[in-house]
């Protein structure tokens, strides 16, 4: 059966109240009735109310003020404001303040009956859609993390797969795109989610600092070590041990590692005793380590241990398709953190957001959104409240107002750039020849620039 | 209330007595109540007029629907063809729309009875519990113009009859 649809009626005049209810109960709806603002508010936290029909005129609060209120308490109730002296002002200022319909009494019951059945279709509407992407945001979803990208959903099958095993996991992918998140998934999704999750950043720490870090140390090991202290490895106990950077740490401490990995236990730094290792090992890099092998500075043997089950997670510029919807998510929670209300971001700062290639991957994106939130003034993130610095790969919508020989020159500038001024090849991309390119080189005065890291 | 031939009255009330199979009498004219007319609109208040009718039902009545000539209104709606409590005793129905002659055309009191008939079924449907059905032909269907009230059968709907049915159990002849 379907829900009851709760109508309050409020009106200072018993006529009016008794006879707009009983015609609304024939209808079928569930009618309740108050004759003032006070005691409408009374009525408000009773029920879920999907309509308010409410008399402009009553002594005390009148109907818009009421409405205000109603909005405030129950945003989600559709309020109708009812009049019997039809002034353009007052209707406009309803309409204005967020009423759905203004009424001029007397009205026409067949207009009536559509109204009514108008809005509670619309309630219905707005309920299915909230349900459908809930429902649609459930299966793009693991843990903190949002995508609809087919790579990524692959990702988030593997991972519920993955995470019943206890083969360690090597997480690869550009800084920033969420290979600590991941790791959290995967220990959220195993049986040993109520056990600690301990992250080591092995990049942060000299390589004896690390040590002690990861196996801890007896007292009297080094100058300092006054008292024992157990190692990220023992702390994790049967939860999962995060090694994040394992591309930065040195060749001894990789056959440390190696020998843990082997043998399931270790000993402290200074200790004699054998302590097993019962968590589950996932380790995590930005680093190629394919070719850090081949350069000598990663050793093959740990890189297969590590690489039991390897998950490597696309940069964001591959997933722009999941930009509006992390954007989404972002503001979700920051709206939560802030204590903040807004809404959505403009179309037009999406579109940059899009546009932008984002080399810090979703954390530059959450760091932006973050910084959105607290510079916006209203209700919409705008394209003013976004920091976005100027990419190489300028969009078009960035060059309003340039004329063309500039474009001409900005363009020029870019491809002999992306070819380290060779001169045939650039030619041959912009389709002149090497003479019409000296030429326009001169003419624009285009100098080759020292380019950074080549 | 108001000038309604006796004659229709008469046919009104052996149809009702055969569809309903409820004891149904004819009671005796009653004034139409002088508090319920607006005369800004020249109109008759329904509610008004219900809870006249209400106060004059005889103790014994189970349902009472009252039959009037002037055309009705509530403050919020430009007219009403009848009003009902749902699930109450009295309920009112109004001819003074259901004539031909209101729309411009030559009276014809077949039409006019048929949907005096249909209403007044519709009424004490409502006084019997029964609100407004979503199928266009049953009687229940809420009509706001003549065209709805002459699409409509002048019977209820399978589900609203058998709802009727057993609401009217207590009574039935």
């Amino acid at each position: 059966m379907e829900p009851k649809v709760n109508i309050l009626i409020v009106d200072d005049e018993e006529i009016v109240r008794e006879s707009l209810a009983s015609w609304l109960e024939e209808d079928g709806y569930e009618v309740k009735v108050a004759e003032n603002a006070a005691r409408a508010l009374e009525r408000l936290p009773e029920k879920e109310w999907n309509l308010a029909m409410v008399d402009l005129k009553m002594p005390g609060m009148d109907g818009i003020e009421l409405m205000d209120e109603i909005r405030k308490i129950k945003p989600e109730t559709i309020v109708i404001i009812m009049t019997a002296y039809a002034t353009v002002d007052t209707a406009v200022q309803a309409m204005k303040k967020g009423a759905y319909d203004y009424i001029v009494k007397p009205f026409n019951p067949e207009d009536l009956s559509l109204t009514i059945r108008k809005i509670i279709e619309h309630q219905k509407l707005l309920k299915e859609n909230i349900y459908l992407r809930k429902e649609l945001k459930k299966q793009y979803r693991l843990h903190d993390m949002v995508s609809k990208n087919h790579k990524m959903i692959e990702i988030f099958e593997l991972v519920k797969t993955v995470a019943k095993s206890n083969s360690t996991v090597l997480v690869q992918g550009e800084s920033g795109t969420g290979k600590e998140l991941l790791s959290r998934a995967i220990h959220m999704e195993s049986p040993r989610k109520d056990e600690p999750f301990v992250t080591v950043s092995c990049a942060s720490l000299t390589e004896s600092l690390l040590e002690s870090e990861l196996f801890g140390y007896e007292k009297g090991a080094f100058t300092g070590a006054d008292q024992a202290r157990s190692g990220k490895i023992e702390l994790a106990k049967d939860g999962t041990l995060f090694l994040d950077e394992i591309g930065d740490i040195s060749l001894k401490l990789q056959m440390d590692l190696l020998r843990v990995l082997e043998e399931k236990e270790f000993r402290r730094v200074g200790g004699t005793q054998l302590i097993p290792v019962n968590s589950r090992i996932i380790a995590a890099t930005n680093r190629d380590l394919t070719k850090a092998i081949e350069e000598g500075k990663f050793r093959e043997d740990l890189y297969y241990r590590l690489n039991v089950i390897s998950v490597l997670l696309p940069p964001l510029r591959e997933r722009k398709e999941d930009v509006p919807l992390l954007v989404e998510h972002f503001l979700e929670r920051f709206n939560i953190e802030m204590g903040k209300n807004v809404e959505g971001v403009a179309e037009s700062a999406m579109r940059m957001l899009m546009d932008y290639s984002w080399p810090g991957n979703a954390r530059e994106l959450r760091n932006m959104i973050e910084r959105a939130m607290v510079v916006t003034k209203g209700r919409m993130i705008l394209d003013a409240d976004l920091s976005l610095p100027q990419t190489p790969g300028v969009p078009l919508s960035n060059n309003r107002g340039k004329s063309l020989s500039e474009m001409e020159k900005e363009h020029i500038r870019r491809v002999l750039l992306d070819n380290r001024w060779n001169i045939i090849r650039s030619a041959q991309v912009l389709g002149i020849d090497r003479v019409t390119l000296y030429n326009k080189i001169r003419k624009y005065e285009l100098k080759k620039e020292p380019v950074l890291n080549s | 209330m108001g000038v309604i031939p006796d004659a229709m009255l008469r046919k009104l009330q052996d149809r009702l007595r055969d569809y309903l199979s409820l004891p149904v009498r004819i009671s005796r004219n009653m004034p139409v109540p002088e508090g319920s007319y607006e005369r800004n609109r020249n109109q008759y208040n329904s509610t008004r007029i219900l809870r006249e009718i209400l106060r004059e039902a005889p103790a014994d009545a189970i349902k009472i629907v009252g039959i009037i000539d002037k055309d009705m209104c509530i403050p919020i709606l430009t007219f009403v063809f009848g009003e009902a409590q749902l699930g109450g005793v009295a309920s009112i129905v109004s001819i003074a729309r259901l004539r031909q002659e209101f729309h411009g055309l030559s009276p014809d009191d077949g039409i006019l009875f048929e949907r005096l008939c249909k209403e007044a079924l519709h009424e004490l449907g409502h006084n019997f519990g029964l609100i407004h059905c979503p199928d266009r032909e049953c009687v229940m269907y809420l009509s706001n113009t003549v065209r709805d009230v002459d699409r409509k059968r002048i019977t209820y709907c399978d589900s609203c009859d058998s709802a009727l049915y057993a609401k009217t159990e207590p009574w039935r002849v």
